[in-house]
């Protein structure tokens, strides 16, 4: 392949890209996304390609592995093209009917179909899984029509042409301006106006400029990034190339953690295709444009996503954070005006470009617009990575996406924002999602992490999880962060431990406020969040650990007790030989006593009995 | 030149000046553990936290390394600030509750025993060590290792390292003296660094005067007379004293 050197050759490419691809051809998609791959997509990828292989079939069906669909819950994924046949846990046993029934006789494997719990109907397309019924993927939905490896199937789905319209038909101002007017707000955190940062980047004084994509992605559970990178790598680099014409900038990096050697793989490759195509580096499409990516590892740490510390972490310095009373868009990297954008924000560029401003402001709330991309975990049936429209409801996202939670539970909290969010009460389920709203709530969007919590979840255990985090988290530069999560943690294990006094709860708040006005940068500025939360929306289970010694939730083992029902106790012996602790005894038939002295309150007891005669109280 | 007011006084200075030092001009004491005007702002005890109006908009900043704005309006020792900064005082007790310069702070601004425990570590982490070792000094023989609470200050992988050439400028700017210096028998042993360093004895007098090391890496670094490093720096005086009389006689 020549380089591209103008428009003209861009769109032959486009045309001739298109011709070899016929949207009426059988194609097998399977997910090679990451939770997929837990779920063993690999070995279900060969034995399709063994299956088509023996069957003679390579002339007439293609096999494409894909990025992450989203519905990691049921990996492995696999869709049939055109008809979007949609199977779920498909196993290496399953290929041999898929290609014997969907793609040569048109039937459907109904085994293998998604099952609506709700309403017991089976469901053949993937659009109409009420999973991703209720989502809006202009970001993540090509994720799964592409493989990440090929440039051409991005190319095939609009790819680039926004990066040739923008370098021959808009100037630099042109652009910032259309970015500004899209309303798009940064998705790693802070929510800062792109198109403002990008303008004072470009204003600031200094001849070097640099672009940075934050695909740090420390947040525990959280893997959107990630998979962004994995499966659509080049809407990230197009949007970088976009970014810095608009910017002014020659030199880019991207900061990828070092526990992603997947997504590295795909943009290495990614950044390889698009420099032999003439889409990097020098005369970028032939406008006089040069502009180069680097990838640098990150070693890891939480920290090192702030923006700071992610920039002497490149210089290679110590990953700490500094002042930012001075900007990084005036002095960042190697002290040089900087433009750090996150991952989605990227990726959000070229859809921008592509679509216009006012289509995609048309989407949102009053101030955030378009749509973010979370990570739904913790007590829900559907867990996966979802695209909402801003302005969804929690409600809609919990229930309708996340197919509500497992066991017929009672819903409890939802912890947003990552580690420093905060933690959600059922009260406000129909709050709708957007930077100001999960703020307003003292939590936060931060990077997209939604943790959904149960009724058997103690919320003062849940702060003191997300500080136990933070505490190891911090960098441990600053006093108020370093010091003040290790004292916050000391009291919050003391109430969980019985040990609570009078006057603790104030004493959390005191050092929450300090913490988070004083600390050098946002983690200690969020760090007392999941504390504040649970304190405002929880307040009666902090007075009920510490004035009771009672955790309502039955979580904390040194307030719960473990006692046997008499009355119910057959003396089936069950639970005497499950107990490591040798804590029950009693005669055969005759009803059995606990030692509570000997009990470590491990629970076995109570999960083997099956006369409901083990009490925790 | 900016105009800005630091506790009802309106001051000139050039833009970008950090607060800390508009305010010493003053003569208003900000208090702080971790500044040195030799040395780059790091901005880690937040005892400096002051109050900056901008815009209407009033928030708390370390005085250090906030850089000096037109019209902002600074507040040193608003309720907002002694709250926070007394926080920030029983914090340190209870991480150092032996350290004197803390126990200091504590009595001035009246903290009394820390709710958060009473730690006895000595180190508080300020950093000037690790700073004029690399900033001043170039050496670079000692780093912040591990994260969080576990965080310290420490030689690579705590074994005695190459690069300490034995100055003590670490000890010198320590503010709670956790850093021991002693010289014994022509040895200087720094032991939190596990460094021991042959002294080097003056040529005319014999005294011991400095660090072999410290003389090799000077003279290096630096176009010096072979004289500065045989001679401690009394008798030197003394030779030069000797010469510019022998001068005068001409
Ligand atoms: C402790 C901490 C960790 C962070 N981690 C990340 C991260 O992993 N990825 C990210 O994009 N932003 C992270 N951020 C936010 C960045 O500092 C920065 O605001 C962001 O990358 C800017 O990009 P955006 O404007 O596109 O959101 C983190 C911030 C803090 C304080
Ligand atoms: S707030 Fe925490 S993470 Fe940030 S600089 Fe201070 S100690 Fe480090």
């Amino acid at each position: 392949m020549s380089k591209i050197k103008s428009t003209e050759d861009f769109e032959k490419l486009q045309e001739s890209v298109n011709k070899t691809r016929d949207p009426e051809r059988l194609c097998i998609t399977v997910c090679s996304g990451t939770g997929c791959h837990a779920y063993g997509c690999e070995k279900v990828t060969q034995a399709f390609v063994e299956e088509i292989r023996n069957r003679d079939l390579q002339d007439k069906v293609d096999i494409r592995t894909t990025g992450c669909h989203g519905f990691c819950e049921r990996g492995p994924i696999v869709v049939i093209h055109p008809q979007e046949v949609f199977y779920q846990r498909v196993k290496v046993e399953d290929v041999a009917d898929v290609v014997s029934e969907t793609i040569l006789k048109k039937n459907i494997v109904d085994r293998l179909l998604y099952v609506d719990p709700n309403t017991g109907k089976q469901i053949i397309c993937e659009k109409d899984v009420p999973f991703y019924k209720k989502q809006r993927r202009i970001i993540f939905g090509n994720n799964a029509l592409i493989d990440p490896t090929s440039i051409d199937d991005y190319i095939a789905l609009g790819g680039y042409a926004a990066l040739s319209k923008v370098l021959w038909e808009m100037k630099p101002l042109e652009v910032i301006d259309v970015i500004k007017k899209s309303g798009l707000r940064g998705r790693g955190g802070g929510g800062f106006p792109t198109g403002r940062k990008w303008e004072f980047c470009r204003n600031a004084e200094g001849d070097r400029r640099y672009v940075i994509c934050n695909a740090d992605e420390g947040d525990p559970g959280a893997y959107m990034d990630r998979s962004l990178l994995e499966g659509n790598p080049h809407s990230v680099l197009e949007g970088m190339i976009i970014g810095a014409y608009a910017i002014g900038s020659h030199q880019g990096f991207i900061y990828v953690r070092n526990e992603y050697p997947l997504a590295v793989k795909n943009v290495t490759i990614a950044i390889q295709q698009a420099r032999e195509y003439g889409l990097l580096d020098r005369d970028i499409i032939g406008s006089g444009f040069d502009f180069e990516i680097k990838i640098t590892r990150g070693g890891g740490a939480f920290v090192c996503g702030e923006s700071t510390a992610l920039m002497a972490s490149l210089e290679g310095k110590l990953g700490e954070p500094r002042a930012k009373y001075v900007h990084t868009v005036e002095k960042g990297l190697w002290d040089n005006p900087t433009n750090l954008n996150n991952v989605e924000t990227w990726a959000n560029v070229p859809v921008i470009i592509n679509k216009g401003w006012q289509w995609y402001s048309d989407i949102g709330t009053e101030h955030s617009k378009g749509t973010k991309i979370f990570s739904l975990v913790g007590k829900i049936n559907n867990t996966g990575l979802i695209e909402v429209p801003m302005g969804i409801s929690l409600r809609e996202i919990i229930f309708d996406i996340g197919g509500g939670i497992p066991e017929g539970k009672k819903f409890k909290a939802v912890q947003t924002g990552g580690p420093s969010g905060g933690c959600i009460p059922e009260s406000l389920l129909d709050l709708l999602v957007d930077f100001e709203k999960l703020t307003e709530t003292g939590s936060m969007m931060g990077s997209g992490g939604m943790i959904v919590m149960d009724e058997d979840t103690c919320m003062v255990d849940v702060a003191k999880y997300f500080l136990n985090f933070l505490k190891e988290e911090s960098c441990g530069k600053c006093v108020p962060c370093r010091e003040g999560i290790r004292a916050m943690l000391e009291i919050l294990t003391r109430i969980t431990e019985g040990e609570g006094e009078e006057g603790d709860v104030e004493l959390l708040q005191e050092l929450s406020e300090v913490v988070a006005e004083t600390s050098l940068c946002a983690l200690g500025g969020t760090a007392p969040n999941p504390v504040l939360t649970t304190i405002k929306y929880f307040r009666d289970e902090y007075e009920a650990h510490i004035k009771e010694k009672r955790c309502p939730a039955g979580v904390c083992p040194a307030l719960i007790q473990y006692s046997i029902d008499t009355e119910r106790c057959t003396g089936c012996g069950a639970c005497v030989k499950v107990c490591p602790q040798e804590a029950i005894s009693g005669q055969r038939k005759q009803p059995h006593s606990l030692d509570q002295a000997k009990c470590i309150k491990c629970g076995a007891c109570l999960e083997v009995c099956k006369f409901e005669a083990v009490i925790k109280r | 030149m900016v105009s800005l007011t630091i506790d009802g006084n309106v001051v000139q200075a050039e833009e970008r000046t950090p607060l800390i030092k508009i305010a010493e001009k003053l003569g208003i004491r900000i208090p702080t553990l971790c500044y040195h005007p030799a040395l780059e702002p790091y901005g880690t005890c937040r005892l400096c936290t002051v109050e900056v109006v901008k815009k209407g908009r009033a928030r708390l900043v370390t005085a250090c390394n906030y850089p000096a704005e037109e019209g902002i309006v600074v507040h040193t020792k608003s309720e907002r600030v002694i709250k926070a900064r007394k926080l920030i005082i029983e914090l340190l007790l209870s991480r150092c509750s032996k350290a004197k310069v803390i126990q200091e702070l504590a009595e001035e601004y009246g903290v009394k025993e820390p709710r958060f425990g009473e730690g006895d570590e000595d180190c508080i982490l300020c950093g000037l060590c690790v700073r004029v070792c690399s900033e001043i000094v170039g050496a670079n023989a000692i780093s912040f290792t591990s994260r969080g609470i576990d965080r310290e200050v420490s030689t690579p992988f705590h074994i005695a390292s190459e690069e300490c050439i034995g100055c003590g400028a670490c000890a010198y700017l320590c503010p709670t003296d956790a850093i021991k210096l002693e010289d014994i028998k022509g040895t200087r042993k720094i032991e939190r660094w596990d460094t021991s360093r042959p002294l080097q004895r003056c040529s005319i007098c014999g005294n011991y005067f400095a660090p072999v090391a410290q003389l090799e890496y000077i003279k290096n670094r630096l176009n010096l007379p072979e004289e500065i490093f045989q001679n401690c720096p009394n008798c030197r005086r003394k030779s030069y004293a000797e010469q510019v009389a022998a001068l005068g006689h001409i």
